[in-house]
């Protein structure tokens, strides 16, 4: 791993552990060593675990309601996601985290890449991370863990090896190890542990067997080239501590080739109009996002389905895809086209428990050709479309919608997301911050 | 599937351009403010003296990441000028002395106190005789959650 010919790097990725219930548990430390769980938007599924959790074996991602039961059998306690705290909290330990290296790559909301290249000596490497470590611990309550490596792969890999085995306090370098050692910690991980690693490909690296990190550093870069990818080629260039990706090669985010919005009711909703604000509201939100990248789309999807863990009710589920003869960002002919779809598929008789919409077919908004046949005031539509989102933008989100998405004002919104119990939004509101007694 | 070039869904989509009466003007009305421009003009007496606005974050040295604010309840500090109500300026980054107004955490709560430790004791002291000092015992772990290093008080 020291086979670069130039200045060796020094990468760390600094990740905050399980990041939403060390948020919460900041600013309630009643929540401090019992089980928890933080649960996706609407309360479905399992988001967030602390290690109590972990330690009951609850998965990842477990829809909430099959973790139920252990709320009386062990204490478990669960919140439902508050993403404006986590934002802050984020934006706080991202701040504090850029005063140790001039060169920052955010790249999630609880983790970055920090460039220590020439910041420090390689035997000071841990106890570089250990501060850096140690500072979010004391300035935020957040625990986090750092890995250090020549390469952003073996800065994830050290970062995961740091989290898993807590012999090291939270901080792992691969330099601070001898070669042989470094040699035992790759063939102890297994290969599904490498940044870009998925189930489809890890099956195959299986097959041919490759097994550990270490057999896929030492893996031949051109055959993993013509058998797999380009892609993963890297990553054996990488494993092996030659820096392929830059610190920005990441950090620009690609435009979408397809944007989706959906989200599971708060409540089952069988009536057609409650179904269509629902998807006209699910419209809205992508077309704002399709706008955002300049982006025009040709083809609307729409899907439904009921819900398929209510074994005793008649289960349906259905899409339908609508062309658009002509590229658009109007909301309004977007909700259109994606209404048309669901009224194709709508059955009366289903009792529905998820509704979503894939925008697809993108093109540059300003390439994108016109039809012979249609007629349409492009730049009337622009306008429209410009002074919403900037309404939106200035005023808050859901200023001004279309009146299709229903009104949000009085109006409770069956299908709206569930959110039943939320801690309060203990940095962004003063009517909502911590109490201190004093009795 | 549909034809791309039958317009089923276009007469549609057509049609619901007539459907939101929302059009602001198409071309911007430009006010002629001025129709020539002022060369210098006069500058303001005042543009070689202009300072920074007084910032309050600024006087009380605030570290912006590590600032928490917090609600106080009830009236045992009252002593220390803090009272019912109060709002307390947490900051994180300072070390908890002896004699400092701290949050402690105890039974999961936020409490606020004054810290001493003295000749290897601490207690977490209240500033109103009416409320008990609690001691700390002896491999009795304290939580101490920040620094109070500003009060803010309504008179």
């Amino acid at each position: 791993m020291s086979t670069s010919a130039s200045l060796t790097r020094a990468i760390a990725l600094v990740d905050g552990n399980n990041f939403y219930v060390s948020c919460e548990r900041v600013f309630n430390p009643g929540l401090e060593k019992s089980p928890l769980v933080i649960l996706s938007n609407n309360d479905g599924c399992i988001v967030s675990r602390s290690q109590e959790a972990r330690d009951l074996g609850i998965p990842m991602g477990l829809p909430f309601f099959k973790a139920k039961q252990l709320i009386q059998s062990h204490g478990l306690k669960w919140l439902s996601s508050n993403y404006t705290l986590y934002g802050d909290m984020s934006a706080r330990m991202m701040n504090t985290l850029a005063q140790f290296s001039p060169d920052q790559e955010i790249y999630s909301i609880d983790e970055c890449f920090l460039d220590l290249t020439g910041i420090t000596s390689d035997s000071q490497l841990i106890s570089y991370g250990l501060t850096i470590k140690e500072r979010v611990q004391r300035d935020l309550g957040l625990p986090t863990c750092v890995g250090i490596g020549p390469s952003k792969t073996l800065a994830k890999l050290a970062n995961h090896i740091a989290k898993k085995n807590k012999q090291f306090g939270g901080a792992f370098a691969w330099a601070a190890l001898s070669q042989q050692e470094q040699i035992e910690w790759l063939k102890k991980v297994n290969v599904a542990e490498v940044w870009g690693v998925g189930r489809r490909l890890l099956e195959q690296l299986n097959t041919i067997g490759i097994k550990t990190v270490y057999d896929l550093q030492q893996a031949n870069t051109d055959l993993i080239r013509r058998r797999f990818s380009i892609v993963l080629a890297r990553t054996v260039a990488e494993l092996n501590g030659v820096a392929c990706l830059e610190m920005v090669d990441i950090k620009e985010p690609i435009n979408k080739q397809q944007i989706i919005s959906s989200k599971s009711f708060g409540e089952p909703i069988q009536a057609l109009p409650l179904l269509r604000e629902a998807v006209a509201s699910y419209v809205c939100r992508a077309a704002e996002k399709l706008r955002e990248q300049a982006s025009v789309c040709h083809n609307v999807t729409v899907f439904v389905r009921t819900n398929p863990f209510a074994k005793h009710q008649p289960q349906y589920h259905n899409q339908i895809s609508i062309p658009l003869s002509i590229g658009t960002a109007d909301s309004r002919r977007l909700i259109h086209a994606a209404c048309y779809g669901l009224e194709r598929i709508y059955r009366s008789n289903y009792v529905y428990k998820k509704a979503g919409i894939i925008l697809s077919d993108l093109h540059d908004a300003y390439h994108h050709q016109g039809d012979l046949f249609t007629k349409i005031d492009e730049e009337k539509s622009q306008q429209v479309m410009r002074t919403i989102d900037n309404l939106n933008l200035r005023y808050g989100a859901n200023t001004l919608t279309l009146a299709s998405t229903g009104i949000v004002v009085g109006n409770p919104h069956s299908w709206r997301m569930r959110a039943n119990q939320k801690s309060q939004c203990f940095t962004t509101r003063w009517d909502e911050i911590a109490l201190a007694k004093a009795c | 599937m549909f034809n791309r070039f039958f317009p089923i869904l276009t007469m549609k989509t057509s049609t619901l351009l007539q459907f939101l009466p929302v059009s602001p003007t198409s071309t911007p009305f430009l006010a002629p403010l001025l129709t020539c421009s002022i060369p210098a003009g006069f500058p303001s007496p005042a543009s070689d003296y202009m300072d920074e606005r007084l910032d309050l974050s600024e006087y009380l040295g605030l570290h912006a990441e590590a600032t928490f604010f917090l609600r106080v309840q009830g009236d045992s500090m009252q002593g220390a000028g803090i009272f019912d109500g109060d709002l307390l300026v947490v900051d994180r980054t300072v070390q908890a002395k002896s004699n400092h107004v701290v949050i402690a955490v105890i039974d999961g709560e936020f409490t606020v106190k004054r810290l001493q430790r003295r000749g290897g004791r601490t207690w977490l002291k209240a500033e109103n005789p009416a409320y008990p000092s609690i001691e700390l015992h002896e491999g009795q772990a304290l939580e101490i959650w920040g620094v109070v290093s500003h009060v803010v008080h309504k008179p």
